[in-house]
């Protein structure tokens, strides 16, 4: 875990890596960052001269499924490329030091490298108005490690929903007063790699996105890589055709689902979903969850824990029955007219109040 | 990934003729175009197939209309890399894998030849240095693997 002054193209050429091995590589990684392939050949140029950084990386309230993630990426060898290509000075999980000497071990390497390193964040933090007692690590608040963090920071990922939206920490009613990092931090690059967890190739793409061009990826609306997070899933949905053909699978088990139908009524969020997985997988590119049969959970979008069931569709409110619709739309145009109001005010509610779903609710939905 | 495929559960594929495959028609008309382009100008093209939001049978219908051709090569750099032209002369299918057997991307190359064929410049730079030592070795007597 040493920063060295060489550049990629040397470290790797050093490491015995071929040339054809590097294009191979470079092919992967544009793979990874969405590029076209046409711009492999800039990349490898941008890559071979590309310096490695100092990478600190800093794990707050979270359930290492983002660290868990990484580390599963689909290709081990371009994982390890990437990784060869930074230099982590600092993963509480991963390092084998521990306790002082990994304080120590941070606490040097943005000496060494202030103004230059890539800072990483996953977990949300207490806020500065929570109680700092909630999160923290060797005695220092998750906030205080943050705010000195970043002040050496060349750019800021934060990594997965808690880091990038507060994810479940942040649900209400938020015991620890849980804030995303981009609440705290606006003075400098910052992008938002959410999902629960994120998509791995997308961390290693943005990675190396950051390596190539020397700069963060081009963001949208929530700081997140338009290359990965600029479609809906439903618009890149292999399922899209049932869905323009109104073929929807009603039930999990029936004629519709094992035909392969689209899952729209039976909640899936890919309509409001930003991400990849349509596109990139999961498990080696085996598959993703709505390939195996279940509904988008939307777990890219901020606030997914609190905007109600998972399992309810989307334009239908969460506690009205499809029967009741149907009711109210038979009795004419006044009372629908009420039923779309109580449905707005209801989506509404639903947005800022958690609204637990019973076995039985689940079966009315269903 | 060797411990996910030795779980015995197999993806029950359902066939509905090319209902499920509503992604791989507009690949093959882009291979179409790519393929006037490159008759017309000699400009090749490089399809990126991962990019594609392809259902569990459009890839196999893409490749079963694209055919398969005379060339087959393996380039043994990273892990393997699966190079085979299709039936359609100048449409070639690269399978980029990890030494896992893991793909790392699938393309399509409309072209003459894949960049990844040829001998790379900055490999030939090293061409005589290796090939010195060699000759010096083997005036020595020393043997070399094939």
């Amino acid at each position: 875990m040493t920063t060295t002054k060489h550049r990629v193209g040397e470290h790797l050429r050093d490491q015995g890596v071929s040339r054809r091995a590097f294009l191979k590589f470079c092919t992967a990684s544009a793979s990874l960052m969405a590029l076209p392939p046409g711009l492999i050949p800039a990349m490898a140029a941008a890559l071979e001269q590309a310096r490695r950084p100092s990478v600190i990386w800093l794990s707050f309230q979270e359930c290492t499924g983002c660290t868990e993630s990484l580390t599963r990426s689909h290709a081990p060898t371009v994982e390890d490329l990437i990784l060869e290509m930074i230099s982590l000075d600092y993963h509480h999980t991963l390092q084998a030091a521990a306790g002082e000497a990994a304080e120590a071990a941070r606490e040097q390497a943005m000496k060494d490298n202030f103004g230059k390193y890539l800072l990483i964040v996953d977990g949300s933090l207490p806020g500065p108005d929570a109680n700092p007692g909630y999160s923290t690590i060797a005695g220092v608040s998750n906030y205080a490690m943050l705010m000195e963090a970043v002040e050496g920071a060349a750019a800021v990922i934060a990594v997965g929903t808690c880091a990038a939206f507060g994810g479940l920490p942040e649900a209400a009613p938020n015991p620890t007063g849980a804030v995303a990092v981009m609440d705290l931090i606006k003075n400098k690059p910052l992008v938002n790699v959410s999902g629960c967890p994120p998509v791995p190739m997308v961390i290693t793409g943005v990675l190396a996105h950051y390596l190539a061009f020397g700069r963060l990826p081009e963001r949208d609306a929530y700081h997140r890589p338009l290359a990965f997070f600029g479609q809906s899933i439903h618009d890149r949905c292999y399922r899209r055709p049932f869905y323009d053909k109104g073929l929807f699978a009603e039930t999990f088990d029936d004629e519709g689902a094992r035909a392969g139908w689209c899952l729209y009524r039976l909640g899936c969020k890919g309509p409001s979903t930003y991400n990849a997985c349509a596109t990139m997988r999961w498990n080696a590119g085996t598959s993703w969850p709505i390939e195996a049969g279940h509904p988008c959970l939307g777990c890219s979008e901020p606030r997914f824990w609190d905007a109600g069931s998972f399992y309810a569709p989307l334009s239908v409110p969460t506690d009205l029955s499809s029967s009741r619709i149907l009711t109210a739309g038979a009795a004419g145009a006044l009372v629908g007219g009420t039923v779309a109001t109580l449905a707005r005010r209801t989506v509404a509610t639903a947005a800022t109040s958690r609204q637990p779903v019973t076995a039985d609710e689940l079966e009315q939905t269903l | 990934m060797s411990a996910l495929s030795s779980i015995p559960v197999r993806v029950q594929s359902v066939s509905h003729g090319t209902a499920n495959c509503g992604n791989a028609v507009p690949i093959l008309h882009e291979v179409r175009h790519a393929l006037e382009r490159l008759i017309a100008t000699g400009e090749g093209t490089q399809i990126d197939l991962n990019a594609i939001p392809f259902g569990p049978e459009d890839e196999a219908h893409l490749l079963a209309v694209l055919g398969v051709g005379e060339v087959r090569a393996t380039i043994d750099a990273l892990g393997p890399t699966h190079v085979q032209e299709t039936a359609i002369p100048g449409v070639w299918l690269i399978d980029y894998r990890i030494t896992e057997d893991q793909r790392l991307a699938l393309h399509l190359d409309i072209g003459d030849i894949p960049e990844i064929l040829r001998t790379q410049r900055q490999d030939l730079d090293t061409a005589l240095t290796t090939l010195d030592a060699r000759l010096t070795r083997a005036q020595g007597g020393a043997q070399f693997e094939s």
